[in-house]
């Protein structure tokens, strides 16, 4: 796989060095030049390259033709959108991702086209929104490029599926639970398995489903 | 008409300077302060301070009604990004942006924004005031020479 990172910054050195301990091929490209200089002492300069991402003629030299993912984590949303937009459009990249700093961003980016989007605002949002709620479907992340959620739930005495069979519960089309923690112990689900209040579930679910996943799982329509 | 211009800068003041004295109402959308000198001592234009990136600041520069929306910071990247924020969240027709990347423009133009490039309009109206040709309309001006290619 070769990958190419744009933005030298603390994520994109962490990222470069994680994905050149896995053995793939990595070029991480940075517009200051002794922020590259600096780079390349750190990780070795065949895999720092000193340039402008948002140009042509550095994405030329990089290799964005054969790339087959291009990651822009610089800190500057309208510069990691270019890079992927021309990754995408002239370079015909397969997969780009992009860090995205303002969440009020993401969806602006999915308009536009680029499907994967890591936003630290809204991990962080998610993993204190789980702290506080109980009742609520929580996302844990999202598989097949944001079309399918991962959430988990923490079964409340309220809801219906309190002492029924997994079998008995009519779930939206296209969800599936597929994991359960009980006291600690994480568990495999099977149609005969009865749910009891505080059990944790995980489930998968279309997104445009996740709302009916809340309802039948609180009750409410 | 309505305008609404991204950046006050050489080429966004000049701009409203220019529309508001042929009687056109402009918003101005700015970052910073500082640079809204350039306007004069009395602005002629409506002033809103924020991002142009920020879809709160477009909404209240009035971008879903205006008629036309200029990208003029000296950000490319910010250029680009707003405009296609203006064409695709707020439905606006007419959106010019400037792209200083004679290379970036060209590639967005074929993704089908009116990015314009100063160096190349500059460059040919040069050439032609040097070799007293007739000014052409600015598309034969806006394009990369082809030795620029990729």
């Amino acid at each position: 796989m070769y990958l190419i990172l744009v933005g030298g910054g603390n994520v994109g050195l962490q990222l470069a060095k994680r994905l050149i301990a896995r053995g793939h091929e990595v070029l991480l490209l940075e517009k200051d030049a002794r922020m590259a200089q600096k780079l390349g002492n750190h990780l070795g300069d065949e895999y720092v390259m000193h340039g402008d991402g948002c140009e042509i003629h550095s994405q030329k030299a990089a290799g964005f033709s054969r790339a087959d993912v291009v990651v822009a984590v610089t800190g500057e949303d309208e510069d990691n959108l270019v890079v992927c937009q021309l990754a995408k459009e002239v370079w015909k990249v397969k997969r780009v991702v992009a860090r995205v700093n303002d969440p009020n961003h993401e969806q602006i980016f999915r308009d536009i086209g680029i499907d994967d989007t890591v936003s630290a605002t809204g991990i962080i949002f998610s993993l204190i929104d789980q702290q506080i709620s109980s009742d609520e479907l929580i996302p844990v992340g999202h598989l097949h490029r944001g079309h399918v959620e991962v959430v988990e739930s923490i079964l409340s005495h309220r809801s219906p599926w309190v002492n029924k069979a997994v079998r008995d519960i009519a779930l939206p089309s296209g969800t599936f639970l597929v994991y359960l923690v009980r006291d600690g112990n994480g568990m495999n689900i099977s149609g005969d398995t009865v749910l009891t209040a505080g059990d944790m579930l995980v489930a998968l679910v279309p997104v445009a489903r996740a709302e009916e996943l809340r309802a039948a799982l609180l009750d409410k329509d | 008409m309505n305008v609404v211009i991204l950046g006050c800068g050489r080429t966004g003041a000049t701009l409203a300077l220019q529309l508001t004295s042929r009687g056109h109402s402009v918003t101005l959308i700015e970052r910073n302060p500082e640079a809204l000198r350039r306007l004069g001592k009395t602005y002629p234009c409506r002033i809103v301070l924020g991002s142009g990136l920020d879809v709160d600041v477009l909404e209240k520069a009035n971008v879903r009604t205006c008629d036309a929306f200029f990208a003029v910071t000296r950000g490319d990247n910010t250029n680009i990004m707003a405009a296609q924020i203006v064409q695709r969240n707020f439905g606006v027709q007419r959106v010019a942006v400037k792209v200083a990347d004679p290379q970036r423009a060209e590639a967005y133009r074929k993704l089908g924004l009116f990015c314009i490039n100063a160096a190349a309009l500059l460059a040919g109206m040069c050439r032609d005031w040097l070799l007293g040709v007739e000014y052409e309309p600015i598309d034969s001006y806006n394009v990369l020479v082809e030795e620029m290619g990729i």
